[in-house]
């Protein structure tokens, strides 16, 4: 596994609530290039919610994200940042191609440049033949596809997707997490969050999120050691039990 | 420039896509401005149709206008509300000692008061006869030569011409509304597409400026209202035979002006919306009552507080520009003012909407 010290983006200390109902509290995580960060835990825990905090999408209540090295929220770092929400966010009138372009727009891509990078990751998505299709008339799998592929347009140093591959095939799945590791290995840093514990195993870092705490951050192997488990699924059965 | 340019081309692929809402902008107002010709023009006089009853003087009756009423004479002590109910009057006159008693059937309000008006002058009518009838002889008397001037009424009209209808005051400001209306409303619904299904978050992770978004929006939409108030005017020109006294060009910049402000006010009243249900239930708190203050009712016969809310209105401004316009002729020097406030409207819910993305994504 390739690993520096380099810090790309980092949380310390955020707390958030929506109202009087508390979300985040005290949460403090550290991604550095070429690591593969996954988010996981129970549906509610606050996976998104620390995620668009990072993004300065939510505005924390106290704590800091900084990405790299910039506090956040930033406009400029956005262009750095390949985002990919929990919703598809396409534009169900257009066709992929017609999506693509006007996302890679507005990460400030254009011309030939955007025309390569497009058939890039549409192979990458395996999507190349869907190009001219009007996105509605997409599958589920598909349209979460072509969602990712617009969020590595921009061939981004941080790549933050919000559970990538809900819907998507186990063959292509694999396909998929092989392409991370790829990025991860060019010093890229990676946030995924999931509920599939086998692509938990494939992170070089876990971080458990239960009732908005940090339940427990570190390695695979060092949590599935700190909890007496054999597999991520089996560390997070406990988590949530011993959380109760 | 790149972002701003990207926006504009999305949002018109995607009203040019969707073409239900396409047909919407450009054919509803067609339509319905076609169906309120249709109602206003086809109001012909209709005369009049009065029972008399034979006890009143026939001096009264043949100073009635003949061209206003027709008299049918029935014998005096009749049931009059029977009559009227049967014989499907207008009114019923007959007299009682010096007096004239009419009886109206005031279904329709407005032929009970031209009942009034029409007997009120033809007693006048008669009476001056008769103070003529006397003249002529004390002149005759007097030997003092007395023409008396048989006296006609000519109207001139400072607007328009004995044509004109209701339509044709309303007309002006129809065409705002409409393009108000419309823009308001499909505006409104793409923002809260764009809400719901996550794209505007996903814009939002982009360098993009707040202002680019909300100026693309404008540009995009800006073009469609162009397109309409070219296609509604043109055919309310050729078709319907509007007169348009005015420059047609100062109409266009009006209404791309009323198109503009109905973006940012749909774009910000969106914000408040969940749905696009939602976003329907604004139209009865933010578009019906400005075509009440838009100039379709009149405003001077209101209470000055009452005025003073058509002030608030973008729309009262456009219908004022647009009736100066195309009604009266007037040019820039009259509807300056209009604009500038239009334009003052434009920039703060501009403004506004550019803050209100904060929600959004903070920076
Ligand atoms: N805009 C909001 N307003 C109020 N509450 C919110 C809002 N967004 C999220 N929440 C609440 O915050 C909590 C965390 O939500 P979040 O979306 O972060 O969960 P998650 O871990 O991503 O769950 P999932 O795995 O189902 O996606 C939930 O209880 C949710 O109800
Ligand atoms: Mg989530």
């Amino acid at each position: 596994m390739a690993k520096s010290n380099h810090t790309i983006a980092s949380i310390s200390h955020i707390s958030k609530s929506f109202g009087s109902k508390k979300v985040l509290s005290n949460i403090t995580i550290n991604i550095c290039e070429g690591q593969i960060l996954g988010l996981i835990g129970p549906s509610g825990s606050g996976k998104t919610t620390t995620i668009k905090c990072l993004l300065g999408m939510e505005r924390a209540d106290t704590g800091l994200a900084t990405i790299f090295g910039q506090k956040m929220p930033n406009r400029q770092i956005l262009e750095r940042i390949g985002y990919m929400g929990q919703t598809d966010a396409l534009y169900e009138n257009l066709t992929a191609l017609e999506n693509l372009t006007f996302f890679g727009n507005l990460m400030g891509i254009s011309g030939a440049e955007l025309t390569s990078t497009i058939d890039k990751n549409m192979a990458l998505v395996n999507l190349t033949d869907s190009l001219h299709q009007i996105v509605a008339n997409f599958s589920g799998g598909m349209k979460r596809r072509l969602s990712l592929a617009i969020a590595l347009l921009a061939n981004p140093d941080l790549i933050i997707l919000d559970e990538p591959t809900v819907g998507i095939d186990p063959s292509l799945r694999l396909d998929i997490w092989t392409q991370l590791r790829t990025l991860a290995i060019a010093q890229k840093a990676i946030i995924v969050t999931t509920h599939v514990m086998d692509e938990a195993e494939k992170c070089d870092l876990v971080g458990l999120i239960i009732n908005g705490e940090i339940f427990a951050l570190g390695t695979p192997s060092e949590l599935k050691e700190k909890f007496h488990a054999t597999s991520i699924e089996e560390v997070f059965l406990k988590a949530e039990v011993s959380s109760k | 420039m790149i972002q701003f340019k990207a926006i504009l081309i999305r949002v018109t692929k995607e009203i040019l896509r969707d073409k239900r809402t396409l047909a919407l902008m450009l054919l509803a107002p067609i339509l319905i401005l076609t169906l309120m010709n249709l109602v206003f023009n086809s109001s012909t006089d209709t005369k009049l149709k009065i029972g008399v009853a034979d006890n009143v003087p026939s001096k009264i009756i043949q100073s009635l206008p003949s061209s206003k009423v027709t008299i049918h004479h029935y014998p005096n002590s009749l049931n009059r509300a029977k009559k009227i109910q049967s014989d499907n009057l207008d009114a019923f006159v007959g007299r009682s000692k010096n007096k004239l008693e009419i009886t109206n059937e005031n279904e329709d309000p407005t032929k009970s008061s031209q009942v009034k008006s029409i007997f009120a002058n033809a007693l006048l009518v008669s009476k001056i006869k008769e103070l003529s009838l006397i003249l002529k002889k004390t002149s005759l008397q007097t030997s003092t030569k007395q023409t008396s001037s048989n006296l006609k009424i000519k109207n001139l009209y400072l607007y328009g011409n004995s044509n004109s209808t209701f339509f044709d005051k309303v007309f002006p400001i129809l065409i705002g509304f409409f393009v108000f209306f419309f823009v308001f409303l499909i505006s409104g619904i793409a923002l809260i597409r764009e809400r719901t299904s996550g794209t505007l978050d996903r814009l939002l992770a982009t360098p993009i400026r707040r202002s680019q978004l909300v100026l693309g929006y404008l540009a995009g939409y800006g073009l469609f209202a162009v397109l309409q108030t070219l296609l509604i005017v043109l055919f309310a020109i050729y078709v319907l035979k509007v007169a348009i006294v005015g420059n047609l060009l100062l109409v266009l910049l009006t209404n791309i002006l009323v198109a503009l402000v109905a973006l940012v006010i749909g774009l910000f009243v969106s914000t408040f919306a969940n749905s696009e249900f939602q976003m329907m239930q604004f139209i009865p708190i933010i578009v019906v009552p400005q075509v009440f203050f838009s100039g379709i009712i009149p405003l001077d016969t209101m209470a000055h507080w009452v005025r003073f809310i058509s002030y608030l209105l973008p729309l009262s401004y456009a219908g004022n520009a647009l009736t100066a316009v195309m009604i009266k002729g007037q040019g820039l020097g009259v509807i300056t003012n209009d604009w500038l406030i239009l334009l003052v409207f434009l920039f703060i819910f501009t403004f506004l909407n550019i803050i209100g993305l904060k929600r959004y994504r903070k920076v």
